[in-house]
């Protein structure tokens, strides 16, 4: 059994492809608490596919693909603010405009690479496996660029989140704080291309983030169970990845919503089979 | 401590004693204004209830006074610096259905928020502020819900914490928009009782409210509102037959010495303001001299 557990990560590629999961699950399940109660997560999934031709072109142009996707996730998060502003656009359209536009350029692009089919099936699904050193400092420098700016200005993020109309009598700019939000958000996506790609990234921020809002009752626990649900779910789907020889990026995904589901019907309190028990003991 | 004693001596506070001016406010949404030509000056602890039909632009006002919204012409003035610029704050409590209940956080973290205009943005709260924290949890009876999360509570049990949080904020001016909307006759007491604290304290009030019976027995001064300042001043002066009529229109019907204000299905009355509230029919019964309640 405990060969079964380290025989993986005896080979080099798997240690980083682990340490990689591992950063990418926690940091997108903490910022993902904020994503799920602001409901964000289209607007996640928009900027996470926006970032495509950045990537593309940095890639075209043989520069650092990471500096690309942060660059052209930027500019579409201000992109939207700015279609959207004044509410002549609803800001779901707009998402939605910038966000078909965003991916098929992206494509556009990539299609004029010969080795098109690969190069985009790693960037939509990652490629966790490929992961290089350099590539894991970065990532783990990104990673603790977005905890230490969310952690240090915790109580702010919330009361923008919870209450702007306080933080605006309190002379608070709750609207920068939403803007340094899509910022932290547009690095975490980055961070996570490696590993569940630009198509599964929403997955990660997401379905941590839901599940530990089932289990807990106040938002710092909220953050600390989905950090564990995001790592648990890394790890879990790189050993499917590799028994099992699948895309590791989407078994990590899948794991995470094998844990959704557990809590939505098991949650004490919440799921369904106490709010059965309830329904039957008042029948 | 007191919020007068702080103010003392700090020097900004106007000589003539007034401490909210507002002086010919128009202010709207998206052009179409919501409120026009508005002025009054509201005295340093003075309690003020504002009415008027729905639509009259009571939200309005007090957006416009915390500075939510900017005036497209007029000013507000507390006391005399613009919202947003004062050392003391403004409180708000702003209508229950504009809160998100589901938010996973505490009673104690609600009222905690009330300290942070006082915190920089990487200073946590301190000792002080748990403090202050506790003695408006205390103020409003509320101590015992403290580690509660705000979507367990009851409505009237919601609408403490966010007067909890702002009496934390320990503000000059305080401004409550509709507490007596949806909680029962003893929750809204206890706001009457709060009020009658403050007034000790000498803080500005002002409440929003569709309780006209409450407005005339229970503060001194009254802005009648429908999209302008229809009358301010004590309640006697300001429900008059021909006030009301300015106001609610085919609304109110006179009946020897009692008043009845239909507020449901308010689209046909006024002069076509926006009407952006519910509209629940709850008509409204009330004698114009305030000699007692006269409920159907």
């Amino acid at each position: 059994m405990i060969d079964w557990l380290t025989e993986p990560f005896a080979l080099e590629f798997m240690q980083r492809a682990l340490a990689a999961s591992l950063i990418v699950g926690v940091v997108c399940s903490v910022l993902g608490c904020f994503v799920v109660l602001r409901s964000m997560a289209f607007l996640g999934d928009a900027l996470a596919h926006a970032i495509l031709p950045g990537v593309a072109i940095a890639y075209l142009l043989g520069t650092n693909l990471v500096a690309g996707a942060l660059v052209a996730a930027l500019i579409v998060a201000f992109g939207i603010g700015f279609f959207s502003r004044g509410g002549v656009v609803r800001e779901d359209t707009a998402i939605g405009i910038l966000f078909a536009a965003a991916l098929s350029l992206g494509v556009l692009l990539i299609s004029t690479v010969r080795t098109y089919a690969t190069d985009l099936t790693h960037i939509l699904f990652g490629n966790v496996l490929g992961v290089t050193g350099a590539d894991l400092w970065l990532t783990g420098a990104l990673a603790a660029i977005v905890l230490i700016v969310l952690l240090g200005l915790y109580k702010e993020f919330v009361l923008a989140a919870f209450d702007p109309v306080l933080a605006h009598t309190l002379g608070r700019r709750p609207e920068l704080m939403r803007a340094l939000m899509l910022v932290l958000l547009a690095l975490t996506i980055v961070v996570s291309l490696q590993t569940v790609g630009v198509g599964l990234v929403a997955a990660m921020l997401v379905t941590p983030a839901a599940t530990a809002s089932l289990l807990t009752r106040r938002l710092p626990a909220m953050m600390a169970v989905a950090a564990l649900v995001g790592a648990v779910s890394s790890v879990t789907g790189l050993y499917v990845s590799y028994y099992l020889d699948v895309a590791s990026g989407a078994a990590i995904v899948l794991a995470a919503t094998v844990l959704f589901v557990a809590a939505f019907v098991f949650a004490p309190g919440r799921g369904l089979v106490w709010r059965g028990r309830l329904r039957r003991a008042s029948a | 401590m007191s919020g007068a004693d702080r103010r003392a001596g700090d020097g900004r506070t106007p000589a003539s004693d007034e401490v909210l001016l507002v002086d010919g406010l128009r202010v709207g949404y998206n052009g179409a204004p919501a409120l026009d030509g508005v002025s009054l000056v509201v005295p340093h602890g003075a309690q003020v209830a504002v009415v008027g039909p729905n639509g009259a632009g009571k939200s309005t006002l007090f957006k416009a006074i915390v500075g939510l919204l900017r005036p497209a012409a007029g000013r507000v003035l507390i006391p005399g610096r613009p919202p947003g610029d004062q050392a003391d704050p403004v409180a708000y409590v702003p209508q229950r259905e504009e809160v998100d209940w589901r938010f996973p956080v505490t009673v104690r973290d609600v009222v905690t928020m009330g300290r942070y205009g006082r915190l920089g943005p990487l200073k946590r709260p301190q000792p002080a502020d748990r403090e202050a924290v506790l003695r408006a949890l205390g103020q409003l009876g509320i101590a015992d819900l403290a580690g509660r999360p705000i979507g367990e509570l009851s409505g009237g049990q919601q609408q403490r914490v966010f007067l909890a949080r702002a009496l934390a904020q320990e503000p000059h001016v305080l401004l409550l928009d509709e507490p007596f909307t949806g909680v029962d006759a003893r929750a809204k007491e206890a706001v009457l009782e709060l009020l009658a604290g403050l007034r000790a304290q000498r803080i500005t009030v002002l409440v929003s409210t569709h309780d006209m019976e409450t407005a005339a027995q229970r503060f001194e001064l009254v802005a009648l509102l429908n999209g302008r300042l229809v009358a301010f001043g004590p309640p006697a002066d300001v429900f008059t037959p021909t006030h009301i009529t300015a106001a609610f229109g085919g609304q109110a019907l006179f009946l020897d010495d009692l008043v009845v204000i239909d507020q449901c299905c308010p689209g046909h009355v006024g002069d076509g303001t926006g009407h952006r509230h519910e509209h629940a029919h709850q008509p409204e019964l009330w004698h114009e001299h305030g000699d007692g309640p006269e409920r159907p």
